[in-house]
């Protein structure tokens, strides 16, 4: 309701400002017939800009603070003992007066004081809304006059105006940059944490990884190894590339130089349809049909190949990868331009002469971005590996044999019950800091092949 | 193919240095009512003409009258245009060249191209040049593809622009500079058949005077055709004429015949400027 309110006054707001702007740089132009620096839309949007944002600022402070204030406030209603008390019974106590105050009543007969301290509560509550909104508004026109008042011939609204949307596409590519730097941040602190338990270079170096449970043991802390599962998540990620590189890249060269449009236009989206298939599906399909058919044609070479193995998941995953690179390959390759390719067919080269040495390259850093993608797709996957890869923790080299990856051990290690203290869960912070990495890593090196090739092609 | 012949010798061949021969001489390309569709639309209209060898023809209209797409028949760079359909007779040295057991890579070895949007491919200079020679293996070692590199490069004039960046990307010269690098890319590969879009419309006087000389060069044993807006450098650089309009062939001769005494109305008013 409160919201709905506020948002209604914002759209006032901006289209009052906007139109007074407008009309007002509409007039000057026409009464005296000189020409104006901007265009009177540019002075619209400078009025409503500055109307909008300090009315914006006060609300956005007030989001940030009104809950600690309210909180304050209603300590300040109750009988002192509660505020000196254990911190569980204050917090308790603060929610059933807000549960009160918005009616929704709480278990157990309410305290005369919990009443007395929800009305107060009440009260305040209008009072304070009632008091940001106005100040919201009074600033916000204070805003629009000054602003008004500056429209004039030769003031520069363009400049202004653009400077305003700059700062705002900053903002929001700041908020990417923010939530990663989070997420960083969130791993880190929860990964030292861990090494407080287990020395750093035993995680990154140790090769075993048997991380017992506390109930199996109650002093043993485990072996924590990294090397192993890591092995498992390049083995299966790099079995998933051969498989995607190869097929999804000559599939998207097929699609985009060969294959007639109406052909195109059905086996794209059929191919697309892959990387709908949830992953759980595909791992019951590695589980129930691939892990045996690899056995069995194991078992015609001679070869011991484990149903569950790092080949099993491997192959699957590939295969569910292969839309990644062929869809957007296949777009790239489509956008290189065709006097390109035409300069290259009247040299009397052939479609595959100039695939190889004119598109590709022309497309090459699209195609390492799809690849990019793809691989930090194969990193992060679980449920395959899950389900097919025979979550084995050991270090083998034979990619026939079972595995365990990064992610799977994330998942084994968050699903018990065991609490967030011990070194047993704790490790999944470190585990997930270690893939954060690994991308991070893989990233730079991609933007460091694409910038090389640019150099030489561009 | 036989094109192995040098072109840095070529200019000593004896007899080759007589300008245009004073008979008629054999035509190397004849068409016979092509026309050209692009889906509905009909863009040239039963255009028949005889192009000869060892000379230059110049195609002259206004912008949109077909120019580029007759072009592109010869060598059959239409195939590669989506909905367009060419019917009619192109022979390349009698043959049809439009026939289904054609192969259209030895044709376009054949039948060089230079575009009208110079199309640099996003590699060197020196890459650039040296792609058509590579692709079809016309040398042995480095110092030949070196040589073939060099001398296209000279005589499209770029040579003393770029010669200390060969292995800069060829999509970083500026518009005219890329001109001559697809002139020199196309003369590398040693068409028989030259066939060149508007190969100076970027160009300097200085630079189209050096294109025009290698155009008056390669004639001497080769077939040259030249879209050009420019009616002076129809009437230096060919020997032959023909004026399009509005898709179809209106008037094809000799150039001074053309220019000093047009069969053709429109062919007068065109030539005249007293419309584009
Ligand atoms: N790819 C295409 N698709 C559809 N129509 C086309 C295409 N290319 C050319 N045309 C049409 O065919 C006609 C002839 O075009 P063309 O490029 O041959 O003209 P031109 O004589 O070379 O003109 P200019 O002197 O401007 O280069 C034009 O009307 C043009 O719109
Ligand atoms: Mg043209």
């Amino acid at each position: 309701m409160n919201a709905l309110l506020i948002a209604a006054l914002l759209l006032v707001l901006l289209s009052v400002s906007y139109q007074m702007g407008w009309s007002r740089s509409r007039k000057l132009a026409d009464t005296t017939g000189e020409r104006l620096h901007s265009r009177p839309v540019y002075h619209g949007a400078f009025v409503a800009i500055w109307a909008i944002l300090p009315a914006l600022l006060v609300l956005g402070i007030w989001a940030i603070f009104s809950k600690s204030a309210s909180e304050a406030y209603i300590l300040s209603q109750l009988p002192p003992e509660v505020s000196t008390g254990p911190q569980g019974e204050m917090v308790g106590a603060i929610e059933r007066v807000k549960s009160i105050a918005n009616g929704f009543g709480v278990v157990g007969e309410a305290d005369p004081t919990e009443s007395a301290a929800a009305s107060a509560y009440s009260q305040f509550r209008t009072l304070t809304t009632l008091v940001v909104i106005a100040v919201s508004a009074g600033l916000g026109v204070l805003g629009l006059f000054w602003a008004h008042s500056r429209v004039a011939h030769r003031f520069r609204a363009r400049n202004s105006v653009e400077t305003a949307v700059r700062i705002a596409l900053i903002a929001c590519s700041g908020i990417a940059i923010l939530t990663t730097l989070g997420i960083a941040l969130s791993l880190i602190a929860d990964a030292v944490q861990f090494f407080s338990f287990v020395n750093p270079l035993d995680f990154f170096f140790g090769t075993v990884w048997n991380p017992r449970f506390q109930s199996t043991g109650a002093d043993a802390v485990g072996q924590y190894g990294l090397l192993p599962l890591l092995w498992g998540t390049i083995m299966v990620s790099g079995i998933a590339m051969l498989v995607a590189i190869p097929v999804g890249l000559m599939s998207a060269i097929y699609l985009s130089q060969y294959a007639d449009y109406r052909v195109r236009n059905v086996v794209k989206p059929i191919i697309e349809v892959l990387a709908g298939i949830p992953t759980i599906v595909y791992g019951f399909f590695a589980l129930v049909t691939v892990g045996p058919f690899l056995t069995g044609i194991g078992n015609v070479f001679g070869l011991d190949i484990r149903a569950t193995s790092a080949l099993t998941a491997g192959i699957v995953m590939g295969i569910m990868i292969i839309p990644f690179i062929s869809s957007l390959s296949e777009d790239i390759l489509h956008q290189v331009p065709r006097a390109m390719r035409d300069g290259s067919l009247g040299l009397g080269a052939t479609k595959s002469e100039t695939i190889i040495n004119v598109l590709v390259p022309a497309a090459l850093p699209g195609i390492v971005g799809a690849v990019l993608l793809a691989v930090s797709r194969a990193i992060g996957e679980t449920m395959i590996v899950v389900l097919a890869a025979g979550n084995s923790p050991v270090l083998r080299l034979n990619p026939a044999e079972p595995v365990s990856t990064v992610t799977v051990t994330i998942v084994n290690q968050l699903t018990g019950d065991a609490d967030f203290t011990s070194p047993q869960s704790l490790v999944a912070f470190a585990l997930g800091l270690t893939l954060f990495a690994m991308t991070l890593v893989l990233n730079v090196v991609a933007l460091y092949i694409v910038r090389r090739f640019r150099e030489q092609y561009e | 193919m036989d094109i192995v012949q040098d072109q840095t010798a070529a200019a000593t061949v004896p007899g080759a240095s007589t300008p245009a021969p004073a008979g008629e001489p054999a035509a190397r390309v004849v068409t016979r009512d092509v026309s050209v569709f692009y889906g509905q639309k009909q863009a040239l209209f039963d255009v028949s003409i005889d192009i000869p060898d060892r000379s230059v023809t110049s195609f002259i209209g206004p912008s949109g009258c077909g120019k580029s797409t007759f072009l592109r028949c010869i060598n059959r760079m239409n195939d590669t245009i989506d909905g367009c359909r060419v019917s009619g007779i192109v022979e390349l040295d009698g043959e049809d060249i439009n026939r289904p057991d054609l192969d259209v890579v030895e044709l376009r070895a054949r039948v060089g191209m230079v575009f009208q949007k110079p199309n640099p491919f996003p590699k060197s200079i020196y890459q650039n040049v040296a792609y058509g020679p590579r692709i079809h293996g016309m040398t042995r070692n480095k110092a030949e593809l070196d040589e073939i590199v060099v001398t296209s490069l000279k005589r499209a004039g770029l040579f003393e622009e770029v010669k200390d960046r060969l292995d800069q990307p060829g999509t970083g010269l500026s518009g005219g500079q890329q001109q001559r690098l697809c002139i020199a890319r196309a003369i590398a590969t040693r068409p028989e058949v030259l066939l060149m879009d508007e190969p100076c419309s970027a160009l300097d006087p200085i630079a189209t005077a050096i294109i025009e000389e290698l155009i008056d060069e390669l004639r001497e044993n080769f077939t040259i055709v030249i879209v050009t807006h420019s009616m002076q450098q129809a009437a230096r650089v060919s020997q032959k004429t023909a004026f399009f309009h509005l898709g179809k062939l209106i008037e094809t001769g000799d150039t001074e015949q053309i220019f000093t005494n047009p069969r053709h109305e429109k062919t007068q008013d065109y030539i005249t400027g007293r419309f584009g």
